[in-house]
């Protein structure tokens, strides 16, 4: 069957056997390899993007539930001269070591700010808590939140 | 007279410089193992054992090769080379040799035209399979004598008594590196009977060695490539699909990529000992150590990878950073039918550390003593013999200045707060703020930095000196640790030029940096790249006569004498340099000898919330001092400390793989807990810097230290809060509650 769906601005089309999920679509047939698959249980966040509004872990959802629906994944925000505001405090901040975690960490990251732009160090850890970081033990990403409301008051 | 003031490299060491690849990894652009495609690449999927010991009946892969796009399918009687593989031994089969010894161990791999069909292949395999008993308990295999290695340590007068004695019994479960990317790789045909080689990976060149001699191919034919890593923690230095799917490229003729899923990676490569360790301290009415006496079996699995190296410094640090001229221990791993462990962050001595931190608490408390007063009045400093080996200490050893900074340390404010994310359990669980006990614990840590025990450890690296600056070439596995900043920080500051590049060489190109394990590749790695700079550019000095380089070129008095265009007319100027660390030696039949390089030390503090009633831990902060030489990248450490630190805690309150007779229960996400931001303690972190005896600019490894004394330290928290003994981690709310 043949999903249409809007990515990243963008009307995509995608053939699918009926059963594989949106991270599979988006990484393998759309060549969306920004999303990764730490675990493809729903458990690590490595996948998520926002859907229809909402951060989902794209591993979970079944790409043939998306027809007509709006996809942003990490592609989406920033490029290398021209970064998102969390994208660099994460970089200043060394809230990125393997950076498998990452994608997932900006997608929701970026979406926490754009619904509460001035959250508390709780909602941030609430937010977060669906993302799985190895590496960093998230002190570095928590500075980075850290660092953009600092910049906000300035 | 003027004062010529030189201008300062920007991106040198001691600045807080970004990762060169942290743009490509927040935007989704760079690639892991795990994103490689090829032309025409086929897909590769392992048949695994179901049982942890059996023997194979009947094997017939016809099935699988009858279903369209089933391209081919290998057992271990396609292997054309050396049949075994493994890091200090080759003792395990490329593929299962008719006896599978794990629960997981691979039987065949097949390649199809996509991942489903590989899938399908894998279930169309006709096998039959006799289940044998699995020998899984590790003292039953002590007894029939199943040893990777013993290591009998003898020092001092084994008749010493001391007037005080404690006892006690420890035990570590098995921990899992889970890092977040899982095994993958691409191997492409040369078309000349070659295969270029991208696998997750620690060291490129020791799997090289392996690869080529299981495919009996010339060196040359085989090229190792650096590839993108989802983190490492030890999980990639054994091999997991290296010869696999070279050997599906050679069968085939076509690229072959293979992506472990999370259920099949908890298999597909070693994890940390699991631990039964039986101590026993003797000490002065004073608190003087006078004798440690120590039985500690480590689980290696079913086959050896690096349980020999993990024994040594099981055994060698079985003590910790104390002062004791009487050690008595048996260190052992046993050879089982569980799954294989091998190299995990603090390797060996995450084992004893517990076991020894929780005795200095014990005897602490035994004589009355504030924990931290135990441990100053014994604490080994460097100019004294270790205690375990005798080796006199050279370089910094800095104990005491630890302790200080650990008792330095402001408490953090009692619980104010009713709000359910700042109690133990979170929201998901009820604990009211009167329940909550607060505890606080400490413990210390010594363990070795780089390859000891006399193992020839180098480190090579070539230094290029061009007209835009310079770049540094390697073999050094990046796997997140920020290896890559570091590098570029050391070069700049030699070589007085901001521009500096990283260029991961492959095992054609350069030699081997070692293995990025053993808090070892900053002094390696980074002490290959100084020593390189610096001969580049003393070399380049001579050459025209000048007294400094910076950024444009060759200066003398403050002049340019030359530009770098000038410098590198007639071609790039370059050093390259294999780099070596203090010799050591074998360890003689008493475990005694120079055996280690050099050491890190580390001190935690950690400050937990627990209800008793409930058996629930909040780790509410932990604080640390690290011995590291010297500060190269403040937020970079900060980072390593920090995410060492969270890897204790979880083995101290959550991690463990449940191993059933061999087969693991919880190999998945869902049933392995790990720690996430809620989780996450606040971490207040003092660096001392008191410049190692090697290395680059006097800097220590850190990779591990934060994990080793932060799993006892969470421990002795949680039993000052509860008055349990708690002997065994991780500490289950059952363990609290007695339940
Ligand atoms: S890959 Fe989707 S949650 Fe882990
Ligand atoms: S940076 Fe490695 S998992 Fe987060």
């Amino acid at each position: 069957m043949i999903v249409s769906l809007t990515i990243n601005g963008e009307p995509k089309t995608a053939t699918i056997g009926g059963f594989e999920s949106l991270l599979r679509v988006l990484r393998d047939d759309l060549g969306l390899l920004g999303s990764k698959n730490a675990c493809e249980q729903g458990e690590c966040g490595s996948c998520s993007v926002v859907l229809d509004g909402e951060v989902v872990c794209a591993c979970l959802v079944m790409a043939a539930d998306c027809e007509g629906s709006d996809v942003t994944t990490v592609e989406a925000y920033g490029t290398g001269d021209d970064l998102h505001p969390f994208q660099q405090a994460m970089l200043d901040e060394h809230g990125v070591q393997c950076g498998f975690c990452t994608p997932g960490i900006v997608v929701t990251g970026i979406r926490l700010l754009e619904e509460n732009p001035t959250p508390t160090e709780d909602e941030i850890r609430e937010a977060l808590s669906g993302n799985i970081c190895r590496c960093t033990g998230y002190g570095g990403i928590l500075r980075a939140f850290d660092r953009l409301a600092k910049e906000g008051t300035e | 007279m003027t004062t010529r003031t030189k201008p300062r490299v920007r991106g040198g060491i001691g600045e807080d410089v970004v990762r060169p690849d942290g743009i490509p990894k927040l935007t989704g652009n760079f690639a892991f193992a795990s994103d490689l495609v090829a032309d025409g690449m086929l897909w590769a999927a392992t048949l695994r054992s179901p049982h942890a010991h059996a023997v194979i009946v009947s094997l017939d892969t016809t099935p699988a090769l009858a279903i369209p796009g089933v391209r081919a399918v290998i057992t271990q009687d396609d292997v054309p080379g050396h049949p075994l593989f493994g890091q200090e031994k080759a003792d395990q089969p490329v593929l299962c040799d008719g006896v599978a010894r794990y629960w997981g161990e691979p039987v065949a791999v097949v390649a199809a035209d996509d991942p489903e069909t590989a899938r399908r292949g894998v279930e169309a395999i006709a096998i039959e399979w006799e289940p044998l008993a699995p020998v899984s308990d590790p003292e039953a295999a002590e007894n029939s004598d199943h040893i990777f290695r013993r290591i009998n340590v003898r020092r001092g007068d084994l008749g010493a008594k001391g007037e005080v004695v404690v006892e006690g019994y420890y035990e570590i479960g098995t921990q899992d590196q889970a890092p977040l990317g899982t095994e993958a790789g691409l191997a492409i045909p040369d078309g000349e009977g070659g295969i270029d080689l991208w696998v997750t990976s620690q060291w490129v060149h020791i799997d090289h060695g392996q690869i080529v001699r299981c495919l009996d191919l010339p060196d040359h034919m085989v090229r190792c490539h650096p590839a993108g890593i989802g983190g490492a923690f030890g999980a990639r230095e054994d091999m997991s699909m290296h010869v696999h799917i070279s050997l599906l490229a050679l069968i085939t003729r076509r690229p072959i990529k293979m992506v472990y899923d999370r259920s099949e990676s908890f298999v597909g490569h070693v994890k940390r000992h699991s631990a039964r360790m039986w101590y026993r301290h003797e000490a002065t009415p004073e608190g003087r150590l006078v004798r440690v006496t120590a039985k500690v079996i480590l689980d290696g699995g079913a086959y050896m990878h690096t349980s020999a190296a993990v024994t040594g410094n099981a055994a060698f640090f079985a003590v910790g950073p104390y002062v004791c001229d009487n050690v008595e221990l048996d260190v052992v791993s046993v050879k089982t039918n569980n799954p294989p462990a091998g190299a995990m962050r603090g390797f060996g001595v995450v084992q004893t550390c517990f076991g020894a931190e929780s005795q200095m608490d014990r005897l602490a408390q035994e004589l009355d003593m504030e924990p931290l007063a135990l441990r100053r009045l014994n604490a080994l400093e460097a100019g004294q013999p270790f205690s375990t080996t005798g080796q006199i200490i050279e370089g910094a050893f800095p104990t005491t200045a630890i302790i200080d900074a650990l008792e330095s340390f402001p408490l953090p404010p009692p619980l104010e707060s009713d709000d359910p994310v700042h109690l133990p359990g979170g929201t998901g669980l009820t604990t009211p703020r009167s329940a909550v006990v607060r505890g606080i614990g400490y413990a210390l840590s010594a363990k070795n930095l780089a390859f000891s025990e006399g193992f020839d450890d180098y480190a090579e690296a070539r230094v290029v000196l061009t007209p835009v600056g310079a770049e540094v070439h390697t073999a050094a596995m990046e796997v997140g640790q920020g290896l890559v900043t570091l590098l570029q920080q050391i070069a700049r500051t030699v070589l007085g030029t901001g521009h500096v590049a990283v260029v991961w060489d492959d095992t054609s190109q350069i030699g081997s940096a070692g293995s990025t394990s053993a808090s070892r590749q900053t002094q390696m790695t980074g002490g290959a790249v100084h020593a390189a700079a610096v001969a580049l550019r003393d070399k380049v000095l001579d050459d025209h006569g000048a007294d400094e380089l910076r950024e444009d070129g060759a200066y003398r008095d403050g002049e340019r004498v030359a530009t770098l265009e000038e410098i590198c007319a007639s071609g790039p100027v370059d050093h390259w340099i294999r780099f070596r660390h203090p010799e050591t030696e074998e360890p003689d039949e008493n475990g005694q000898g120079n055996l280690h390089p050099g050491y890190a030390l580390a001190g935690h503090r950690a400050v937990v919330d627990v209800d008793p009633e409930l058996g629930l831990v909040r780790v509410v902060q932990i604080d640390t001092a690290q011995d590291v030489g010297k500060v190269l990248n403040p937020k970079a450490l900060m980072g390593q400390v920090e995410g060492g630190i969270l890897q204790g805690v979880g083995l101290a309150t959550m991690e463990e793989l449940v191993i059933d007779k061999g087969i693991i229960r919880n190999p998945t996400f869902t049933d392995y807990l790990l720690p996430t931001s809620l989780d996450a303690p606040h971490v207040n972190a003092v660096f001392i810097e008191e410049g190692d005896h090697w290395g680059p600019f006097g800097a220590k490894g850190a990779g591990e230290p934060p994990t080793i004394s932060s799993t006892p330290a969470v421990a002795a928290a949680i039993r000052q809060a509860t008055g349990k003994a708690l002997t065994r981690v991780p500490i289950l709310p059952q363990d609290i509650t007695g339940t």
